[in-house]
């Protein structure tokens, strides 16, 4: 296994950081950041468009489910390069940490604004005694901070390489020892950074189960757990490739167009896997004529299935030689149709019965608008200051 | 690696095959209404929707008035269940045919709000009745998303809110009391008793008079059995119980969350094995 100690040359570092774009980002992320005061001085009624009948809305489908799978590729990537001992990967990860640590982190703050009275929230991981084992939230709760826990500490060895460097005498023999301490530890910290997401991302599936039948039976299964697992490992990979390019555009760093591409492929088989996978469900339930209705939920299923097959279309006709645009737009695809499939779930196909209505407030959009900016800004101000992006520049 | 592999893929599908077999062994377990279970018995042949129930039900849980619904802002008039109305009656119309019908917590004997609850702030307590604790309800509203009902109410112009929902007067029954609803209808429309008594009372009156009644309980099987029960002149469906399937909303995802994680055998064989394996590659790679 390589070692996070051993690191390749670092892009990104000699940047400036507060260039043009990093400001519009910062205003967006103060916006945000004033609306959650708002949003705690005036009640979730007056700031969110949520009522009895819609009590979870866009934080929830959005941030918090959405969001986290989004935040997968840490968890894909580490299965291929640990699992699956594919160590050509390895430049790939450190970012792909970076990314999960701040999409769970931003994740865990949105539940925070999201429940109305998260001062009681503490009492969820020290109160053990009054759990409930049969709630499929307390667990995604615990994973989740868990998860966001481990994730720091998997990222933690790129802080300590900066501070093993600095001037502090103190700090630099602690960081060394830290190091030398990760280089043991860490595949027992990893191998939980792989059981916690196999939990709660399957479980976040569960979760809509407990709406019975105000769930459609389009989207209410037994096998939620298994699609949301799949999806969210080829969520995960496409964001991989997303940032890949991202970095390419906005540090001149070099692509590796062949990881990359074999990676677009593993994330649209997993597609292929689960469109396979839930239509022989349907076929398994006697549901599969609701899809010759062409409701909304019908319809809604259709487009979530053309979104899930047209990267692996696209893919298989460049057979690996995808150009990066390609790849770009394969990975986009994935990603699109993995929200679609769980806004879906959590909004569409949820009916709470006749009189009901949602569509989120400019307060809730802003929060969510402001905290993406959020996170956008603190990914490019750790990687300007930390060695997280390894290879080669373009220049 | 190759032998690795395998083994992790053999011990996903073992969870996989445990979840699917395991499935009807616990649907089996239908859960039964404890045995203090009382109940409410509203009958919507003799209720003439004077309202005193909800009247009532207000001034026994404090609750303030909502002037926002019906009344042009002048009388507590509220439309629906909301987070000042625990209880409410509403009128039904379908062309020529009129009914009234009481809506509130069906206290379920199988409930999914309960299901849900991370901390246990609504729980399944004394006499079968589903109550809401206020030191353990961190405001998730996952019971909102679980309650087939529509029922948990949650506060929502409120900065430190609270779920509200009938608590079947619990505290007034341990004073050896009924409930405020049933205490204060003035036709009997609906009574309190064991759930037992108040099912063969309802079955009594539906054979006593079968041209009247649509010859079923509700809450007597629907989604497992609720602890308030109805007896109508007309369809249930067109009173807005929107279900009649016996199953418990809970089942199925207790059933798949029980199957994957049994004992915690799972998870733990899956951390292991993933330790395992990482440990393997870095030996093979060390030499």
């Amino acid at each position: 296994m390589t070692t996070y100690a051993q690191h390749p040359p670092l892009l990104g570092t000699r940047d400036r950081l507060f260039t043009r774009p990093y400001t519009v980002l910062l205003f967006f992320a103060a916006l945000g950041i004033a609306l959650i005061a708002w949003r705690f001085y005036a009640g979730l009624g007056a700031s969110t468009a949520l009522t009895d009948g819609y009590p979870w809305g866009l934080w929830i489908a959005f941030d918090v489910v959405t969001g986290t799978a989004l935040a997968c590729g840490g968890y894909a990537m580490a299965l291929l390069v640990y699992i699956f001992n594919k160590g050509k990967y390895h430049p790939l990860v450190r970012p792909a940490i970076l990314t999960s640590a701040l999409g769970y982190s931003i994740a865990g703050l949105s539940v925070m604004i999201d429940v109305g009275r998260p001062w009681l929230a503490w009492k969820l991981p020290i109160k053990v005694w009054t759990w409930n084992v049969n709630s499929v939230l307390l667990e995604v709760a615990l994973c989740i901070m868990a998860y966001t826990v481990v994730l720091w500490i998997e990222l933690s060895p790129a802080f300590f390489e900066k501070f093993k460097e600095s001037g502090r005498p103190w700090l630099q023999s602690f960081s060394k020892k830290a190091l030398k301490f990760f280089d043991k530890a860490l595949i027992w910290i990893i191998a939980l950074g792989m059981l916690l997401p196999t939990m709660h991302q399957s479980s976040l599936g569960s979760l809509m189960s407990l709406a019975g039948p105000r769930l459609h039976p389009l989207w209410n299964t037994g096998f939620l757990p298994l699609f949301y697992l799949i999806t969210c490992l080829a969520m995960g990979y496409a964001i991989v490739v997303v940032e890949s390019a991202f970095s390419a555009t906005a540090f001149g760093r070099k692509t590796e167009i062949r990881l990359l591409n074999s990676l677009g492929t593993f994330a649209a088989y997993g597609t292929l896997l689960f469109v396979v996978l839930r239509f022989i469900d349907l076929a398994l339930r006697g549901r599969l004529g609701l899809l010759a209705r062409f409701d909304l939920a019908g319809s809604l299923f259709w487009i979530e299935t053309i979104l899930f097959t047209a990267p692996l279309i696209v893919l298989l006709m460049k057979k690996g030689n995808a150009s990066l645009g390609t790849l770009l737009r394969a990975a986009m695809l994935v990603a699109v149709a993995g929200a679609l499939y769980r806004f879906d779930t959590f909004l569409v196909a949820f009916d709470p019965g006749p009189g009901w209505h949602y569509f989120p407030s400019v307060t809730e959009q802003l929060i969510t608008v402001g905290l993406v900016a959020l996170e956008l800004a603190a990914y490019v101000a750790i990687v300007k200051h930390f060695p997280i992006l390894s290879g080669e520049r373009n220049d | 690696m190759d032998t690795d592999r395998r083994s992790l893929l053999k011990s996903l599908a073992t969870a996989a095959t445990m979840t699917v077999v395991s499935t009807p062994a616990i649907a089996r377990e239908r859960r039964k209404a404890p045995a203090d279970a009382v109940a409410l018995l509203y009958d919507g042949t003799k209720c003439v929707g004077c309202k005193a129930c909800v009247v009532k039900c207000k001034e026994t849980g404090g609750l303030p008035a909502d002037v926002d619904g019906y009344g042009g802002g002048l009388y507590d008039a509220p439309e629906d269940l909301n987070e000042s109305t625990r209880n409410i009656i509403k009128l039904v119309k379908d062309g020529e045919e009129t009914a009234y019908v009481k809506r509130q917590c069906m206290h379920c004997v199988d409930p999914a709000c309960v299901n849900a609850c991370m901390m246990g702030a609504l729980g399944k307590r004394q006499y079968g009745a589903v109550t809401w604790e206020n030191n353990k309800c961190i405001g998730c509203r996952y019971c909102q998303v679980a309650c087939p009902f529509g029922v948990p109410k949650f506060q929502w112009s409120k900065t430190s809110p609270r779920i509200v929902k009938c608590d079947l007067c619990v505290d007034r029954i341990a004073e050896g009391k009924q409930p405020a609803c049933s205490e204060v209808c003035p036709r009997g429309a609906v009574i309190f008793g064991k759930r037992d008594a108040l099912l063969q009372e309802a079955h009594r009156r539906i054979d006593e008079d079968p041209d009247l009644y649509v010859p079923k309980v509700y809450g007597e099987t629907e989604l497992g059995g609720t602890q308030v029960l109805y007896l109508s002149h007309v369809e249930f469906g067109k009173l807005g119980f929107r279900f009649s399937d016996d199953k418990p909303v809970p089942e199925l995802q207790r059933s798949v969350q029980h199957g994957i994680y049994k004992g915690f055998v799972a998870p733990l064989a899956l951390y292991g094995l993933l330790g395992a394996v990482m440990f393997r590659n870095r030996r093979s790679e060390d030499k």
